[in-house]
């Protein structure tokens, strides 16, 4: 189709409403007699909570009530559980500790709530929360895992002996080993994938109110999955049963997984708008955000990589400890292990992978999925290591990365995934050619006599996105399937309404699933509305995390239109006394081929619904539902190229060209696919110069608390991105598409890293490459 | 408690607020513009930037009683009627907004930012200029693209009203 069909770069339906300040975020929602609350939060990493005195604050002035986690536990309310069940190699399950909405007795981490005020005013509700006297007995802390794994570790929960939440394997450890010993080269490298804080700009927030009258219960929240939210909250977490509860995710200002979790406000919103009969309205602020939003990353790993004599892999061996935090959140379990580990073979040819991942409880914020969740961990230790091989062995990293590509699809990797096509060399030729790669010494001459140091670095990565299939996911301990659904409604008068259990907070659903449905029904794009976000409106669904709405949540609409249209034909082959295999859907009419009989979709529409003359048998109506589960997961890949100037007096890095070519398969609205591309890339060259989330070693205090500590990528921090795509369809869903939305933060960091210590000449390097430290290993060096 | 009186997207406005009542808080709370976001508690993020007296100011950096008798210009008053500004649609022509968040303060500044650049505007400019406003969803590239194109269009448009004045 033209203009506005799978293809189009279309300008987003959504954006009238947010250039023009009408977008509706939970911050903005106005419910009769709503009150506002504020947490109050441990000062201390670590410290049993001897009492909690609520008297002076109830005293104060606009205060209803202050509820502590005794209350809450009294009331019934459960503790927040991890969904992902993993068993260590000894066949124990993960250890779970008790993780209180409310702390009761401990608490693990600076941030962790004790109890609640609700007030009249936001001002108010906070000056009392400062009134709320707890006795605190301070206890060691630790916030190194490797440290919390050592004996004498102050012990964070009775449940998790040596802090140690699994020790977990795969792959063949023996073969490697075997590898290793006879291997003609070995590379060996110490990584550190540094903690990060999401930072969507919008605060979490929750309103939760209790409608006495129908004893059913509302929750605004921003979330990026609002039927797991009530699923969960219902069933583990016993605020509601599902019928009673109603959660609304309206937008949503950014997510990058961290809105995919519940978190204990929202329950204890809903909880609090019970016990006081007034709705009760939280909002984050950013100190909040970075106190309790689950972190990302924080990896220490060391891997070795055995080459043979003609440099091709013959083995990998990674050994890999997570901090966990301290408590384990919604989803943590699986992104060090199913979302890492099975990605460990990259774009290679590897035939052996051994992989031990232990898992571990320190004094620090829980620990989940950000965007790339695993798979940035997988690129960074791959891409770092096959660049250093490169300068070990005297080898372009081009062509060492070259001669080890996987070629041949499917391919079955020794970790799980069996990738289903893919082009590397393609997409590294490529990002070479956009970074006139050939050219670089040429330019580091130049720069040179700048007094300028010069680098260029590559990453090539695969993600596993799409996820996932439900009985694969199931198989390995996921607690959810993890299929999407979708509605598509035909009005009577023609226009039509898709109904998705994805969630968009960015990613401009209401756009390019509207691209899909005018050009599967020969619309115009305005007619089609897409609705999410509300489980009282969308049937059911999993939400958008993991890039998955267009590989699982599109898929799920285009089977709808598969329903749709056929009872279409058939509505309109009995109308106009055709074969219904004659009918062809052509400019938002439906003809019979071969002649000039024909009929709007309105006039179908209709015809179904005043159902005065449908063909024998046939119900009423134009609406078709489908739950689309994946049969694999899909292999977006590429290329990334970075190359950097840095100023030795100063250490300061300047990015000076920034290539991607990535492969995603088929694309619904490329503009909208770069911008994901764009803002994936910003975060990881964030990660790789800018962001690190500190915690003080000795006293377990937050240090990196808000955006004048912790360092946001901003806008003279970054150049303007080269992006490209190119395409192999993925084979395993109806539309062909890999997704798009993690693959920016997952392939950047290591094509950063690998630049800066180019330039430098001084391959130990770790994230953030902050001036400081650059400078501090250029100075090192000339000492030498 | 204080009274304030302002004049906000050119209608007069008064309310009585506890003394430290943010500008930001009294627009969305007191006159329910929730346009103007917030996005941290530093000062830091550009969320909030609305024009007090023609400058764009972060309203979270100055109470609402330091306000009083200005004229206050929020996201809401920027589009004329049903036209969106030039700079609203460049953002929307050229995909420099994701989850919107940021959006409001964005183009609050880059509105200020090219009407003190009439001479127009470069890349390296642009993003120097917004350095005090952070998105997390674009890596700016298609918001500095937005404001280029903005800037672009709007000199046009002055040159034409100029050409059509004389
Ligand atoms: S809210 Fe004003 S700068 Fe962040
Ligand atoms: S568009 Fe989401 S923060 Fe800028």
């Amino acid at each position: 189709m033209g203009v506005e069909g799978i293809g189009a770069r279309v300008a987003r339906k959504e954006d009238r409403r947010f250039v023009t300040g009408a977008g509706r975020y939970v911050d903005d929602m106005v419910v009769p007699g709503m009150k506002h609350a504020a947490f109050v939060r441990s000062p201390y990493a670590h410290a049993d909570v001897k009492k909690i005195d609520v008297k002076a604050a109830e005293a104060m002035p606009g205060v209803i009530a202050v509820l502590t986690g005794k209350q809450l536990k009294g009331d019934g309310i459960g503790n927040l559980i991890c969904g992902w069940m993993i068993h260590s190699k000894d066949g124990t399950p993960m250890k779970m500790g008790a993780w209180s909405p409310l702390a009761v007795d401990r608490v693990r981490y600076v941030g962790d709530a004790v109890a609640i005020v609700v007030a009249e005013t936001k001002g108010q509700a906070r000056d009392a929360a400062e009134a709320v006297e707890v006795t605190y007995r301070e206890k060691k802390a630790v916030v190194d895992p490797a440290r919390a794994l050592a004996k004498g570790a102050p012990q964070l929960h009775p449940e998790a002996e040596g802090n140690l939440i699994y020790d977990w394997e795969i792959g063949d450890g023996k073969a490697v080993d075997a590898a290793i010993a006879s291997a003609a080269h070995v590379t060996r490298l110490h990584i550190v994938n540094n903690r990060l804080v999401p930072n969507a700009i919008e605060p979490r927030a929750a309103l939760g109110h209790y409608d006495k009258a129908e004893d059913h219960f509302t929750c605004w929240t921003t979330s990026q999955n609002p039927h797991v939210a009530r699923l969960v909250m219902s069933a583990f977490y016993n605020v509601a049963p599902e019928n009673k509860l109603r959660v609304i995710a309206p937008d949503v200002g950014g997510g990058f997984g961290s809105k995919i979790f519940i978190y204990p406000e929202e329950i204890v919103c809903l909880w609090a708008s019970k016990r006081t009969g007034v709705p009760v309205k939280w909002v984050a602020d950013r100190t909040e955000s970075f106190m309790t939003d689950a972190h990302g990353r924080d990896h220490v790993t060391e891997v070795e990589m055995a080459f043979d004599k003609d440099n091709r892999i013959t083995a990998l061996k990674v050994d890999t400890i997570a901090n966990f935090g301290a408590y384990m959140s919604l989803f943590s379990s699986s992104v060090p292990t199913y979302l890492y580990a099975t990605l460990l073979s990259g774009q290679y040819n590897i035939p052996a992978i051994h992989a031990n991942v232990r898992a571990v409880y320190t004094n620090t914020s829980p620990v989940d999925a950000y965007r790339g969740a695993g798979r940035p961990e997988a690129t960074y230790v791959l891409e770092r290591t096959m660049e250093t091989a490169a300068r070990e062995l005297g080898v372009s990293p081009a062509e060492l990365r070259r001669k080890n590509f996987v070629t041949q699809f499917p391919h079955q990797t020794p970790v799980i995934m069996a990738y289903d096509a893919g082009d590397y060399a393609a997409s590294l030729d490529a990002a070479m050619k956009a970074a006139d790669y050939a050219g670089f010494s040429e330019r580091k001459k130049a720069a040179a006599k700048k007094g300028k140091l010069r680098g260029i670095g590559m990453s090539c990565y695969i993600e596993a996105c799409g996820i996932a299939p439900s009985a694969a996911v199931g198989s390995l301990g996921a607690g959810v399937g993890l299929w999407e659904s979708a509605e598509v409604r035909v009005n009577a008068v023609g226009t039509i309404e898709v109904l998705t259990g994805s969630h968009s907070h960015g990613q401009g659903h209401e756009t390019t699933f509207a691209q899909l449905v005018a050009q599967r029904l020969s619309v115009p794009l305005d007619t089609v509305s897409i609705v999410h976000g509300d489980t009282d409106k969308v049937q059911m669904g999993m939400g958008t995390y993991g890039s998955r709405s267009g590989a699982v949540g599109m898929s799920a609409v285009f089977k709808a239109l598969d329903k749709v249209e056929a009872k279409a034909k058939k509505i309109a082959a009995h109308l106009m006394e055709a074969d219904e295999a004659d009918i062809v859907i052509e400019n938002g009419e439906l003809k019979v081929a071969g002649t000039d009989k024909k009929l709007p979709w309105f006039q179908v529409a209709l015809a179904s619904y005043t159902a005065h003359n449908l063909p024998a048998g046939m119900e009423p109506g134009l609406k078709e539902t489908a739950f689309y589960d994946p049969s694999n997961f899909t292999f977006p890949a590429g290329c990334y190229i970075c190359e950097v100037e840095i100023d030795p007096d100063t250490g300061v890095t300047e990015i000076v060209q920034f290539v991607a070519a990535d492969d995603f398969g088929n694309i619904i609205n490329p503009m909208i696919v770069e911008g994901q591309v764009h803002g994936g890339i910003a975060q990881g060259i964030g990660q790789a110069l800018l962001e690190g989330c500190r915690y003080d070693p000795a006293s377990g205090q937050l240090v990196t608390a808000s955006y004048m500590d912790y360092t946001m990528p901003r806008a003279d921090d970054l150049p303007s991105f080269k992006v490209s795509t190119s395409n192999t369809p993925c084979p395993s869903n109806p539309l062909g598409i890999k997704g798009c939305g993690e693959a920016g933060a997952i392939g950047s960091p290591p094509a950063v890293i690998n630049a800066v210590t180019d330039a430098i000449g001084d391959n130990d390097l770790t994230m953030p490459a902050t001036p400081l430290k650059v400078w501090t290993a250029l100075k090192a060096a000339t000492r030498h | 408690m204080s009274d304030v009186s302002l004049v906000v997207n050119g209608r007069k406005v008064s309310g009585t607020v506890e003394d430290r009542t943010l500008l930001v808080h009294f627009l969305r709370e007191n006159l329910g513009l929730t346009g103007t976001h917030v996005g941290c508690d530093t000062s830091q993020c550009g969320a909030c930037v609305v024009h007090v007296d023609g400058k764009a100011v972060k309203s979270c950096t100055m109470l609402a009683v330091q306000a009083s008798g200005s004229t206050v210009t929020t996201i809401e008053g920027l589009a004329n009627g049903t036209d969106l500004h030039p700079v609203q649609a460049a953002f929307k022509e050229n995909h420099g907004l994701q989850c919107g968040f940021c959006t409001p303060g964005m183009i609050m500044t880059s509105v200020d930012m090219i009407a003190r650049h009439p001479e127009g505007l470069d890349e390296a400019t642009v993003r120097h200029e917004l350095e005090g406003n952070i998105c997390r969803c674009t890596g700016y590239h298609n918001i500095v693209k937005a404001v280029l194109a903005a800037s672009k269009t709007m000199a046009k448009g002055s040159k034409g009203r100029a050409k059509a004045a004389a």
